[in-house]
């Protein structure tokens, strides 16, 4: 059959596989599946608009706020907000990429074409990494500058050169591509679409509420480092005592990260596909 | 062609437990090229698990199974070695055809022609940029079997690629099995109809429990398991049986007035009816099928033995057809029986 057409046949290429194959691969099937394009819609409406929201609101309301309220509006304030609503919605993609293949069969397809499975679950993070960071710091710059054009009409605003915001900004595109991180690994662990959603959904909302509940000195410490209020750490311009620094804050986000995607790649590589 | 190594699959001690339930049990094969061999086995028996292992999707319990004399998750382009077809509905539904067949070209370093071309060849080019989740059956099925063919490779496998396809669809892949072994490629394809099996395979790997039965040519297999018999009909049994019987032929109780004569032709039959005054209504020869070589291998070989007619006959249906139930094969082989561990070797294996 196909050996009637020398220059595709099996024999003439290099019989070795690269990652940089598996990378091209994962790159076609993200952006091959409407579910990549919705999901990273919805996390920048979302996100962008609950930003704009927050602070359409802020000015509205100004002139009737107390001082302290007045006062504690930093030039990251509607972003943050923003954020702790739609970032899991980029954990929905990091569920997505994993559980749609487990739900479909298709990972039994991809892992015979791609059988060392460890190369297969570092291709597809380091695709998610790139797709969520771009989208992801398209998304936080936008949710910022945004926030800031509604707060500037009551002279509000801040900028990005003040101190601490560019790294807020800039870290808040990171902080969704761990997340996305983050629920791949939830994914691969679970297999499941709903459950892993649930999951992440618990570890990065419910947890961050239940944290402000949580009572006297050691609940104050535990609360700074569930996974939401450590990462979104990095979004703070000016830390308080109440978050970790931020770059810490971040670090303790990423190593929760890093125990997600470790334990997946175990199982990944253990369990039968 | 598909390169110079032997494009073979050897499963040694191949062994998969789940819990409790084994699987898989030392399976001890080897599929070699050239030809079409059919992994045989009803439903339940172990032939999906087995392929799953040689595809180094579930991990074996016990053994191994190399392909191409290594293992498979060591292939770094496994597509161009092994083409399979396990599921045809294992495509992720929202993507098309051509974008679920370039993603696989792409792991494994095929160029992008390559998709165009067995989009092609398996008749999918008005469909192939639609999403997945429309497809039929046997578009799903034409896929897999593109897949199956991205990479040119030397061995390819199917796990019950005819079921739930028109006759159409069946004769297709039929003749591409056929094809793809007149090549020189090795086809490996499971199936648990015997009849689909005795049109395609050349060769036999049959599995029953999750241990391998048998592995031997189709008509080898046939002959060892399933001998063949004269039906005869006559007025006048109670006279013929015991002179039949008395030149050493192994007789039974048939359908109605009709007996089944193991051991001699027909010839010999009407001779010996015939030197007697006997009349004969009914002398057919009946050739074995490999339903019946399968079932009385697969089946629990309480194998019955009736001196004389009458004597405790099991029921056969009207039709006349040997039909043999799975449960309790009756007029047991009495030709030379496969066993399990040594199979019989018409290759000369050493
Ligand atoms: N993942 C699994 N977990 C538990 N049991 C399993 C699993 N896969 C297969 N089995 C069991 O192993 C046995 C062999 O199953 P397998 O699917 O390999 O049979 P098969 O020969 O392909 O059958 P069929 O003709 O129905 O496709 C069955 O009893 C099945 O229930
Ligand atoms: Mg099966």
């Amino acid at each position: 059959m196909s050996h009637a057409s020398p220059p595709t046949t099996a024999s003439d290429a290099p019989r070795h596989g690269t990652f940089g194959q598996t990378l091209t691969a994962e790159w076609t099937k993200i952006r091959t599946v409407r579910s990549t394009f919705w999901t990273l819609l919805a996390g920048a409406v979302v996100v962008i608009g609950f930003s704009a929201l927050w602070a359409l609101l802020f000015t509205a309301s100004y002139d009737q706020l107390s001082p302290a309220d007045r006062a504690s509006l930093g030039p990251t304030t509607p972003m943050q907000i923003a954020f702790y609503f739609g970032m899991v919605i980029f954990g929905v993609l990091g569920v997505l990429v994993i559980t749609g293949e487990y739900a479909t069969g298709m990972i039994r397809t991809a892992l015979t074409a791609v059988p060392n499975r460890a190369r297969y679950l570092a291709a597809k993070a380091v695709v998610l990494a790139l797709v969520v960071l771009v989208a992801g710091m398209v998304v936080s710059f936008a949710s910022f500058f945004v926030g800031q054009a509604i707060l500037s009409t009551k002279d509000l605003g801040g900028s990005l050169g003040d101190p601490g915001v560019l790294r807020a900004v800039a870290g808040g595109g990171v902080f969704l591509m761990l997340i996305a991180l983050m629920a791949l690994g939830v994914g691969v662990i679970l297999r499941h679409t709903a459950g892993s959603v649930v999951v992440v959904f618990v570890l990065l909302f419910v947890l961050g509420i239940v944290g402000g509940f949580l009572p006297g000195e050691w609940g104050a410490t535990v609360a700074k480092y569930l996974p939401s209020n450590a990462g979104s750490a990095i979004l703070e311009p000016q830390p308080g005592d109440s978050v970790l620094p931020p770059w810490t804050g971040l670090a303790v986000f990423a190593l929760y990260t890093a125990v997600a995607l470790a334990a997946a790649l175990v199982l990944f590589q253990e369990r039968d596909a | 062609m598909f390169g110079i190594e032997p494009h073979m699959i050897e499963a040694r001690g191949l062994t998969k437990r789940y819990g409790d339930k084994t699987a898989v049990d030392h399976a001890d094969f080897t599929v070699r090229p050239g030809r079409v061999t059919g992994f045989l086995g009803p439903n339940g028996a172990g032939k999906s698990t087995t392929m799953r292992m040689i595809l180094g999707l579930d991990r074996p319990t016990g053994g191994h199974v190399t392909v191409n004399g290594r293992d498979y998750r060591r292939l770094r382009a496994p597509l161009r070695e092994v083409g399979a077809l396990l599921d045809a509905k294992a495509v992720h539904g929202g993507r098309s055809a051509y974008h679920h067949l370039l993603c696989l070209a792409q792991s494994n370093g095929i160029p992008a022609a390559r998709v165009d071309e067995v989009i092609g060849l398996v008749g999918l080019q008005s469909v192939a940029g639609k999403p997945f989740r429309g497809f039929s059956l046997g578009m799903g099925q034409r896929l897999g079997i593109a897949a199956a063919l991205l990479g040119d490779p030397g061995t390819l496998m199917f796990d019950e690629p005819v079921n739930g396809l028109d006759p159409e669809g069946i004769l297709w892949i039929r003749n591409l099995m056929r094809r793809l072994a007149d090549e020189g490629r090795t086809v490996f394809v499971s199936s648990h109809l015997m009849s689909e099996m005795a049109l395609t395979a050349d060769h036999l790997v049959v599995i029953g429990r999750g241990r391998i039965l048998a592995e031997t040519g189709v008509r080898e297999f046939i002959d060892a398991n399933a001998t063949s018999h004269v039906r005869v009909r006559s007025p006048r049994l109670d006279r013929l049986a015991p002179l039949l019987a008395e030149r050493g032929w192994r007789v039974e109780a048939g359908d109605g007035d009709g007996l089944r004569v193991f051991g001699a032709g027909p010839a010999p039959i009407g001779d010996l009816a015939a030197a007697n005054g006997l009349a004969l209504h009914e002398l057919a020869l009946v050739q074995p099928s490999l339903e019946e070589a399968f079932m009385q291998l697969t089946g629990d070989t309480v194998e019955y033995h009736a001196g004389v007619p009458g004597a405790a006959a099991p029921a056969v249906p009207p039709g006349g057809q040997p039909a043999v139930p799975p449960g309790g094969p009756p007029g047991g082989a009495p030709g030379p029986a496969v066993p399990p561990s040594q199979p019989p070797n018409p290759e000369g294996r050493p």
